[in-house]
């Protein structure tokens, strides 16, 4: 494999909607490159659907200060109240900015942007639905990053596609580049660089069932794990309520915003028992204990009792083929009914980490439960924590999310560049990486070793014992599976030996990040001995603020994780008992 | 059931071109092309290659031919093809490997339309307006996910790659009609050259292999419509 090198000022590892961001920030002012292990209009962004909350208040009376309450409350009281003021507040001009930039908004008679209600999301602190969502139909992330991408082309960024970084270089404690495999040719490429800005997405692929796309596994906190950079709260792991059944293909919330009723076997609206006040709106958290509920009651539908009807029978054809025609040729292409008139067989899919690569306001990575900054390291997006979810993410603060802190990172990183000299990385830095990948290439393969054996092995486990419901039992078990997983990946084989296209060898290095985020998963969750938003102890069933009012940072020690905490930052929302 | 599949191998590596091989995969009717692929890779042969992510239709990744038609992997079921399975790489971009092609020559066309917004107006604090009805006119083009479907199944993109294709023209129409959008001039420019829309000889073959259901003929005869009332 040849060695080639690339001197930039910054570069960007993901080109999602928080990495396009960053680059439309940045790129101006600097030399910048954007990686990316796809192109950029198959990042996972383009898969999100309902909308991106701000409180513009084109439909009612808002105030981004609602927005903050429900963030807040929506999160268990875990996000750090200032930075979610930020998120909240920056919101307006994020979308204002998207529509200048030719994102188009479905619109409102008058022209503005047309905003729908969506889960958790209320005006006057709690007293009704808000009409917050700004939306494209059902498809407001593909035009998000399209949008994104359309003003990169304009500006001319620079792109680095299908090229997977496998490293970070950290001399000193400084940023000295990263290390990429271009998938094409095998040849490794050294990024010179003072600035990396992570926005690598989530790691939803450590479950069987899950909304996230197949290039999901943890790689930008993976790299930064290995490398001693903790990871922050990661047992906060949400499971959407809607996912199409054994699918897992998500069903926006939307649906459920425009009206959609989700029912048991007998027909029962039964969100009217757990959250009698907006019942079918509730946040994601509650929706999917609720659904997992009546499946264990018995309640569920379907010869094997375990899934929940979404019914969108009663909206009619108009709404639905206007509002929601992307999830409802979902449903007709994967489950070959027709949603106008039939009920559709759903239950919860792994959809969102509000876990991550802690970061501050600005983006900057924390090497430590202390705020340290690791000088020139930037995360953004889901691939961070900053945290403004908690112990829950409300949805459409996903889309808000990486707009306003992708911006801030590209700011963060422009600071940083300006203020510092480039600096130069050795011709050797890619010399474990090179032994690492001959390594797994020499050893000859074997069918009980591969790649595709171990990660179903790891999803089907993860899936059974550490989804909704956990209890000391169940993680135990995990700890023990997760141990005997990564002895085999120490033995791992690969079938492919060749250097064009090897998916195969990229699946084995992408394993790895999978064993590492499921590993600080299950030490997080295991050492949270309370229930708090997605965290569900059915041996510690009540919030325990006295104790754990405390964000987890899990240093990686081996094949477990070291915890250490951190309080949550407080503000002017008092933890109160969270009930809708 | 067992389920045959027949597909079109390249390794670079090792082959002078492309050839066939056969696997027969269990397989439920209700899983996905993609499904099938990866049970091959997976559990029996780890070298077949191929482009996917999100597995759902709306990345764009894995465009391939299947029984002779330009589908997405992810979005075919089992039960909708007949058995063997025939799977090649999408026509007239150069394989690399396996079922992946180089995409880059169909990401030079999109560019070269200037996809992206143009109005040198300062647009103010606040969202330009735009009108339910305008913002319609938009709906069915700005859909694409750039899987190239669309122009790998165009008989005219075959013989001549130097044509643009419908994959571009499909996002020239999408800021064409777009109210908000003042560039219109300058794509119908680039799209009067001899390589632009008027190469289309209206085979449809676009419209059937759109993934999105987008009606990409329709837009190409708009598009060929108002380069006329530019001139």
């Amino acid at each position: 494999m040849k060695i080639i090198k690339h001197s930039f000022d910054g570069v960007i590892v993901g080109a999602g909607g928080a990495g396009l961001r960053a680059a439309i920030e940045a790129a101006p002012h600097m030399k910048l490159a954007v990686i990316t292990k796809l192109y950029p209009t198959r990042s996972h962004t383009g898969a999100a659907q309902g909308g991106m909350s701000a409180a513009l208040a084109n439909v009612e009376e808002d105030n981004w200060n609602w927005h903050a309450f429900d963030t807040v409350k929506g999160s268990d009281y875990l996000a750090d109240q200032p930075a979610v003021d930020i998120l909240c507040k920056e919101a307006i001009d994020a979308v204002i900015e998207l529509e200048h930039w030719g994102l188009p908004f479905s619109r409102l008679e008058n022209g503005k942007i047309a905003q729908r209600r969506f889960g958790g999301h209320t005006v006057k602190e709690g007293e009704a639905p808000a009409f917050r969502a700004c939306y494209a139909a059902d498809r407001t992330g593909h035009m998000i990053l399209q949008t994104l991408y359309q003003k990169c082309v304009s500006m001319g960024v620079e792109f680095f596609d299908e090229f997977q970084v496998l490293d970070i270089k950290i001399e000193d404690g400084v940023c000295k580049g990263v290390i990429a495999f271009e998938l094409s040719t095998g040849d490794i490429h050294i990024f010179e660089t003072r600035a990396v800005t992570f926005a690598t997405g989530g790691f939803g692929k450590i479950f069987k069932v899950s909304s996230n796309a197949h290039s999901l596994t943890g790689d930008g906190p993976g790299i930064l794990y290995q490398k001693g950079i903790p990871l922050e709260d990661m047992e906060f792991y949400q499971f959407h309520p809607t996912g199409i059944y054994r699918l897992g293909i998500l069903l926006s919330e939307a649906a459920r915003g425009e009206g959609g009723i989700l029912r048991n076997k007998d027909g029962e609206r039964f969100m009217e028992r757990y959250a009698p006040s907006i019942k079918d709106l509730a946040p994601r958290d509650m929706v999917s204990r609720a659904i997992a509920t009546e499946i264990s009651k018995g309640n569920g539908a379907g010869p094997q009792n375990d899934y929940v009807y979404l019914d969108l029978t009663h909206l009619g054809a108009e709404t639905i083929n206007k509002k929601l025609p992307d999830i409802t040729d979902f449903v007709r292409t994967y489950v070959k009914i027709e949603p106008i008139n039939e009920p559709i067989p759903v239950q919860p899919t792994a959809h969102y980490a509000m876990g991550g690569i802690p970061t501050d306001v600005n983006g900057r990575v924390l090497s430590d439960e202390k705020n340290t900054i690791l000088p020139g390291v930037y995360a953004a997006g889901e691939a961070a924590c900053v945290s403004v979810h908690g112990a829950n993410r409300l949805g459409t603060n996903s889309l808000l999310d990486i707009m306003v802190f992708g911006k801030r990172a590209g700011q963060s990183m422009l600071e940083y560049v300006s203020k510092t000299k480039a600096s130069s990385i050795s011709d050797s830095s890619s010399d474990d990486l090179v032994k690492k990948i001959n390594n797994l290439i020499e050893k000859e393969h074997t069918d009980e070793f591969s790649v595709g054996r171990i990660r179903n092995d790891l999803q089907e486990s993860m899936e059974k014992n550490t989804k909704i419901f956990r209890t000391e039992e169940t993680l135990s078990e995990q700890t023990k599976i997760l141990e005997d997983l990564r002895e085999r990946y120490e033995n791992v084989t690969i079938f492919d030996k060749g250097k064009v296209f090897n998916t195969e060898l990229m699946e084995t290095i992408e394993l790895d990040y999978l064993l590492d985020m499921s590993e600080s998963t299950v030490a997080s969750a295991l050492a949270r001995k309370e229930s708090r938003g997605a965290h569900s102890r059915q041996d510690f069933p009540e919030r325990d603020d006295a104790e754990w009012m405390k964000h987890s940072f899990a240093f990686k020690n081996g094949n477990s994780a070291t915890l250490r905490y951190k309080d949550v930052e407080l503000g002017k929302y008092e933890p109160m008992e969270r009930t809708y | 059931m067992d389920i045959d599949l027949k597909i079109l191998r390249y390794d670079p590596e090792s082959d002078r071109k492309g050839h066939w091989e056969y696997y027969t995969v269990e397989a439920d009717p209700e899983e996905r092309i993609l499904d099938l692929l990866h049970k091959i890779k997976w559990f029996e042969d780890g070298t077949l290659s191929f482009r996917r992510s999100c597995a759902h239709g709306v990345c764009g990744s894995d465009a391939m031919v299947i029984n002779g038609e330009n589908m997405l992997a992810c979005q075919v079921l089992v039960k909708e093809v007949s058995n063997p399975i025939t799977i090649e790489p999408i026509r007239g971009l150069p394989v690399v490997k396996d079922l992946i092609v180089d995409m880059d020559p169909f990401f030079d066309s999109y560019k070269k339309i200037m996809p992206y917004l143009i109005n040198e107006n300062e647009p103010g604090e606040r969202e330009r307006l735009q009108s339910p009805e305008d913002r319609d006119k938009i709906e069915d083009t700005t859909k694409c996910i750039l899987c190239a479907a669309c122009t790998t199944s165009c008989p005219v993109f075959w013989t001549a790659d130097s044509y643009i294709g419908p994959a571009a023209i499909v996002n020239a129409h999408r800021f064409i009609y777009d109210s908000r959008d003042e560039g219109s001039k300058q794509r119908l420019e680039i799209l009067k050259d001899v390589n632009g829309a008027f190469r289309c000889r209206t085979a449809f073959n676009c419209t059937s292999a759109c993934p999105r259901g987008i009606q990409v003929t329709k837009a190409i005869e708009d598009v060929k419509r108002e380069t006329l009332l530019n001139n």
